[in-house]
């Protein structure tokens, strides 16, 4: 063919053609190796995504996991005993020979000693917060502050264990009862255990009252104090209710301080010196030893337990949803 | 006319930083008297001192005699509570208390001391009607006052002021953060106070001032630099200073 | 005019209110130092270096609380270890790569219904999720306790990545980088305070829990090492005050753990403190 013939020109336009075409070639090649990482970038990225989605939802797996438990364990007894003999039976005699489970006086008991620990921790905490916000000087504030963090990180043993040997004795002489572990010990203890909560959120709530509502109040002629009771008060309303409700929360989950208080009797609740018993403490105290009914018996105790604290939650969760409007 | 406040050779520190000088002012009785300058000037200051709120700052000290009636507002048997009370103050953003509107009128009688429903009652209508807002409000008394407009919520703030029955009204920058007709109205408002009350105002607005005010006293650097009938302060200034700030050449 | 003092009722309202509130200020103080002195008082001179460096031993009937420091120890570790990549990585799900917001309302609201669940529901939970099934040992009092410390470690991780700004954030974007590339350089250092934060505070939650304990890592006395220490049962220094207590009658004893137990309150409160501090003014630089 006549192109094959010497050609000075062809040969350079083919030459070019020629390394074009690989130039060409390469950077397919490359994109598609560019391409290739970029699918696999996308996929680990993808796999990423998966893997902390799956630690996200960790948290509902595990609230999942212990209703679930709480349920499929406390419905046995339940159901063996009967709702209404279980939830209002005066009587719980768990190892008698014809066994007892009414645990109306764990309930009772917990009521009324939540209720007694509010009685007494809250306008004690109340008042601490509304001193601490709005009168106490800065360094008063500071070192307060970190005294009730204290008080929130000592272990509740500990706390039933002053109870134990100041408290108790204390109560025994004082009001000459045969014994001092009872249920105004136990409510003494819960109320020092929640006016640290009570405290932190009570002053955070009352810190975050606008100063224009507090100068106001200042400028119609109210004085300090009466400004701070009247309007920064309940200004700060729904945070200070959610402290309560947080209250309610610790003092009815607290289990070992009280078991160290409050005699484990299982008694009617029907006085304030009576060795009496706790559903937390109900839990506890013959959990070691149980079998059988028994044993299914406290883990429908735990799950009235979990019901009420379950209430709480929503409760305080209104509280703080409302605050931050 | 009588001056109801009379200040001789009042000073104020913040700490070291001296914020007054030997303010000299006369405010005369049942009319409007309008504070200007520029911002850091000390008018803010001035105003609140005539109330003692600034009492609560930490630092401040005043020197100087401020007399409100004639008596030493702060004299050692002067109850501060109750010269707030003679002298209510509406402040620069509209600050209803987070209650009803009822309650927000009654808050000042009831800390006074008046619990009777009735007598409250007609204080809260009364107050209402005299900052112009009552038909806008006579039916949601018991509707939270956070849920009005700014204007309104302003208006509220001065029914709130009148209820405990002041004889003076200090309004800091009262329509700064109010829209031009809530400012108008406000304006209205005030001019009508003025058959009762003594009104002192600050503005930052120099068109408020002529709109509304008898008097005007200007502020600079912490001095009163000039203070007369409003009519005749911005037509012939008596200080350079002034005519500059009133010309716009600075501020 | 002016000079009318408050009325009585003002003038007694004001009085009783300042009184209140003195009362209860100055009872919280007292409660605080009460307890502090008390318990040190009756603690420290129990504190015996025999007690802190043996084991309890019914031959010489001698009570050593070596094996429930060790215990502690071990127990503190091992949630430690387990609860920080769960927590980091729930907290950086949230802040990083959720973009549905129910489902963020769901994990947050789940975070907050375990941090108010009490422990010893988390005890009997964990006891038959995890006793049940591997035995009564250290391993599962510290798995129990990862899920109680978990909203911790989530909330101050959470905390701290809310503060990394969103600019850094853009700018690595900007430059091509990928998301998980992003994470790892600039989210991922953003949360070293909140890290800590959660870890100080997760130990004093661990040191202070018993309920939680009693059942799931038993209360046993022996001496280990971390590996074996963590398949037998063992009591932590609380758990250990609780039975000496209550089940023995050992208040010596007990003073001296509730002694070492308020010493580390207090010192874990202040390291608290210190690091909240630091990372403040770190912060506003």
């Amino acid at each position: 063919m006549k192109r094959q013939e010497y050609s000075p020109y062809e040969e350079n336009a083919k030459k070019f053609q020629d390394e074009r075409m690989e130039s060409e070639i390469e950077a397919v090649n490359l994109a598609r190796k560019k391409a290739s990482k970029r699918e696999w970038a996308k996929y680990t990225e993808k796999i990423i995504h998966i893997i902390f989605l799956l630690l996200g939802l960790i948290t509902v797996g595990c609230v999942l996991l212990i209703t679930v438990y709480l349920v499929i364990s406390g419905i046995p007894a339940i159901r063996e005993i009967g709702l209404v003999d279980f939830l209002f039976g005066k009587e719980w005699a768990s190892t008698a020979s014809e066994p007892k489970y009414g645990i109306l006086p764990f309930i009772l008991t917990s009521i009324y000693g939540t209720a007694g620990a509010i009685v007494i921790g809250v306008p004690v905490g109340f008042l601490t917060a509304v001193y601490l916000s709005k009168l106490a000087s800065k360094k008063v504030k500071s070192v307060m502050q970190s005294a009730v963090s204290l008080l929130a990180g000592i272990p509740s043993v500990v706390y039933g264990l002053v109870g134990m040997l100041v408290l108790v004795p204390g109560i025994r002489k004082i009001f000459d009862v045969p014994d001092g572990a009872s249920l105004f010990a136990a409510i003494i203890v819960l109320a020092i255990m929640i006016l640290p909560s009570i405290i932190k959120m009570s002053i955070t709530a009352l810190d975050a009252v606008p100063r224009e509502y507090e100068d106001a109040s200042l400028a119609l002629g109210a004085t300090p104090i009466e400004t701070y009771f009247k309007v920064s008060v309940p200004a700060a309303k729904s945070g200070i209710a959610a402290s309560v409700v947080l209250g309610v929360g610790r003092a009815i989950g607290e289990a070992m301080a009280v078991m160290m208080v409050a005699g484990n009797v299982p008694n009617m609740p029907d006085s304030l010196f009576q060795s009496v018993r706790f559903l937390t403490t109900a839990v506890s105290s013959e959990m070691a030893y149980s079998s059988g009914l028994q044993r299914q018996a406290l883990f429908s105790i735990a799950l009235v337990l979990f019901l009420f604290i379950m209430l709480i939650n929503a409760t305080l969760n209104f509280f703080l949803k409302r605050e931050k409007e | 006319m009588s001056n109801i406040i009379t200040v001789k050779d009042m000073c104020l520190w913040y700490g070291e930083h001296q914020a007054l000088k030997n303010v000299n002012i006369e405010i005369p009785e049942k009319s409007i008297t309008a504070f200007i300058g520029p911002s850091g000037c000390g008018k803010s200051t001035f105003l609140k001192t005539l109330n003692r709120m600034n009492d609560l700052i930490p630092g401040v000290k005043i020197t100087g005699d401020i007399r409100y009636e004639g008596t030493d507002i702060f004299g050692k048997d002067v109850d501060v509570n109750n010269l707030r009370k003679e002298i209510g103050m509406v402040f620069q953003k509209p600050n209803p208390f987070p209650m009803s509107i009822y309650d927000n009128i009654a808050y000042g009688p009831r800390t006074h001391g008046i619990t009777n429903k009735m007598q409250l009652d007609d204080i809260v209508e009364s107050a209402l009607r005299d900052a112009a807002i009552w038909d806008e409000v006579k039916d949601r008394l018991k509707k939270n006052a956070l849920g009005m407009s700014g204007g309104q919520q302003q208006r509220l703030c001065i029914a709130r002021a009148l209820a405990v029955q002041p004889k003076i009204l200090l309004m800091d920058e009262p329509t700064s953060a109010l829209d031009p007709i809530s400012t108008s109205r406000i304006e209205e408002l005030v001019l009508e106070l003025k058959e009762k009350y003594t009104i002192v105002m600050v503005t930052h607005n120099m068109q408020q001032a002529v709109r509304v005010s008898d008097y005007t006293a200007f502020f600079l650097l912490g001095e009163l630099v000039e203070f007369s009938k409003t009519d005749d302060i911005f037509s012939q200034p008596q200080d350079k200073r002034t005519e500059d700030y009133i010309t716009g050449r600075f501020g | 005019m002016l000079n009318q003092s408050l009325s009585k009722k003002r003038k007694s309202f004001e009085v009783l209110m300042k009184a209140l509130m003195a009362v209860s200020v100055g009872l919280t103080a007292a409660l605080v130092l009460f307890l502090l002195v008390y318990v040190l008082m009756r603690g420290i001179p129990n504190i015996t270096w025999e007690l802190l460096s043996t084991k309890p031993s019914y031959l010489t009937e001698r009570i050593g609380i070596l094996p429930d420091i060790l215990n502690t120890v071990y127990i503190v570790l091992a949630t430690l270890l387990i609860v920080l990549p769960l927590g980091v990585g729930a907290a950086i799900y949230l802040t990083e790569y959720a973009s549905n917001k129910k489902v963020v309302g769901i994990i947050e609201y789940a975070a907050e219904t375990l941090s108010g669940i009490p422990s010893i529901i988390y005890g009997l939970v964990g006891m038959l999720l995890f006793s049940n099934n591997m035995g009564t040992c250290l391993m599962a009092g510290a798995l129990t306790l990862v899920i109680m410390n978990l909203p911790t470690i989530m909330r101050t991780t959470q905390e701290s990545l809310k503060t990394v700004p969103q600019s850094y954030r853009e700018g690595a974007f900007g430059l091509g980088a990928g998301k998980w590339r992003v994470v790892r350089t600039v989210v991922l250092p953003g949360c070293v305070d909140g890290v800590i934060t959660g870890c100080i505070l997760s130990v004093g939650r661990i040191l202070g829990e018993s309920a939680a304990l009693l059942f799931t890592a038993g209360f046993a006395h022996a001496v280990y090492g971390l590996i074996d220490g963590l398949a037998a049962p063992g009591a932590t220094l609380t758990v250990a005050l609780y039975v000496y207590a209550k089940e023995q009658g050992e208040f010596g004893v007990a003073f001296a753990i509730a002694a070492i137990l308020m010493v580390l309150t207090v010192l874990i409160n202040f390291a608290a403190s210190l690091v909240q501090k630091y990372f403040a003014k770190r912060r506003s630089l």
